[in-house]
C-alpha cells in the first residue's frame, strides 16, 4: 500500500510547479494553465483524502472544484481573446491598465 | 517493489516531469501537450485512490474537453512561438524561484517530517466509494443543493463568454 503522505507530497510538488509557472512566466495563456495545474494537485489532494478516510465528501468536492475550472477556463480564455484584440499581445507585462 | 508502488512512482515521476516541462517550455503548444500529458497521468493516480469515476471525469473534462478549448485559443490567436514574448531572466525572476523553493521547503517539512507516518492503508470501504452509483447517490441526496447551484455558475459563465467574446465589446 502506498501511505497518504506519498500522495500529499506528489502534490505539494505539483502546487509549487504551477505557482512557480505562475511567478516566472509572462506568457499570460501558461499562466493560465498553471492555474489549472494548481486545481489539479489540490484536487488530488481531496481525493487521497477521501479514500484514505473514507469519506465521499472529498469526491464531491472535486466535481464542483472541477465545474468551477471549467467555467473559469472558458471565461478566462474569452477575456484573453478580448485582450489580444485590444493589445495585440498576451505578454502579461504589457497588460497593465488597470494599473493605478 | 509490489505493482502498487510500481504504478504510484512511474505515474507520479511522469507527473512531475510533465509539469515541469510544460513551465519551461518556449512555445504554448507543446506546454499544452505536457499538460494534457499530466491531467492523464493525476487520472491514473485517481485509479489508484479508486476513484474510478473521477477518473474519467477527468479524462473526459480536462485532457478533453478544457484543454481542447486551449489549443483552440492558442491556435485562434496564433501564437507560435513569438519573439517578444522571450522570457529574460529579472529580479521577478529569481523572486519567483525563491519563493517557490521557500513553499517546497515548508510543504515537505509539514508532510514529510512533522506528521506521522499517516494512514497506511486505504479505508476498507473507498472500494466502493468510486462507483457511480455510490457517487450519484450521494451528489442527489446530500450535496442536491450545491449541484443545483453549480447550474447557476455554468449559465453565468456561458453568458459571459458570450459577451466577453463578442467582437464588437468597445464600440
Amino acid at each position: 500500500m502506498i501511505p497518504l503522505n506519498y500522495y500529499l507530497l506528489l502534490s505539494a510538488f505539483l502546487f509549487c510547479v504551477g505557482v512557480l509557472g505562475v511567478l516566472i512566466r509572462r506568457n499570460a495563456i501558461i499562466v493560465f494553465m498553471c492555474i489549472e495545474l494548481m486545481l489539479n494537485s489540490v484536487n488530488l489532494t481531496l481525493i487521497a483524502f477521501s479514500s484514505f478516510l473514507g469519506d465521499p465528501t472529498g469526491q464531491m468536492l472535486v466535481f464542483f472544484v472541477m465545474t468551477v475550472a471549467a467555467a473559469e477556463a472558458a471565461v478566462g480564455l474569452a477575456i484573453i481573446i478580448a485582450l489580444f484584440r485590444t493589445k495585440r499581445s498576451v505578454n502579461i507585462d504589457e497588460i497593465n491598465i488597470l494599473k493605478w | 517493489m509490489t505493482f502498487e508502488q510500481v504504478v504510484f512512482f512511474f505515474l507520479a515521476a511522469v507527473a512531475l516531469f510533465s509539469a515541469v516541462m510544460m513551465i519551461f517550455q518556449r512555445s504554448p503548444v507543446n506546454s499544452a501537450l505536457f499538460l494534457i500529458l499530466n491531467l492523464f497521468c493525476l487520472g491514473g493516480l485517481y485509479l489508484t485512490l479508486s476513484a474510478q469515476f473521477i477518473a474519467m471525469v477527468q479524462v473526459l473534462v480536462y485532457a478533453g474537453a478544457i484543454m481542447v478549448l486551449f489549443l483552440f485559443v492558442i491556435m485562434l490567436l496564433n501564437l507560435g512561438d513569438d519573439k517578444h514574448l522571450r522570457e529574460h531572466l529579472g529580479v521577478r525572476t529569481y523572486f519567483g524561484i525563491g519563493f517557490s523553493i521557500a513553499l517546497v521547503v515548508e510543504l515537505l517539512y509539514i508532510f514529510g517530517l512533522r506528521s506521522p507516518a499517516g494512514a497506511a492503508q486505504q479505508s476498507p470501504s473507498a472500494a466502493e466509494m468510486g462507483t457511480v452509483e455510490y457517487v450519484g447517490k450521494v451528489l442527489f441526496t446530500k450535496f442536491l443543493f450545491p449541484f443545483e447551484v453549480t447550474s447557476l455558475l455554468l449559465l453565468a459563465a456561458i453568458v459571459g463568454v458570450v459577451i466577453l467574446a463578442k467582437k464588437k465589446l468597445i464600440e
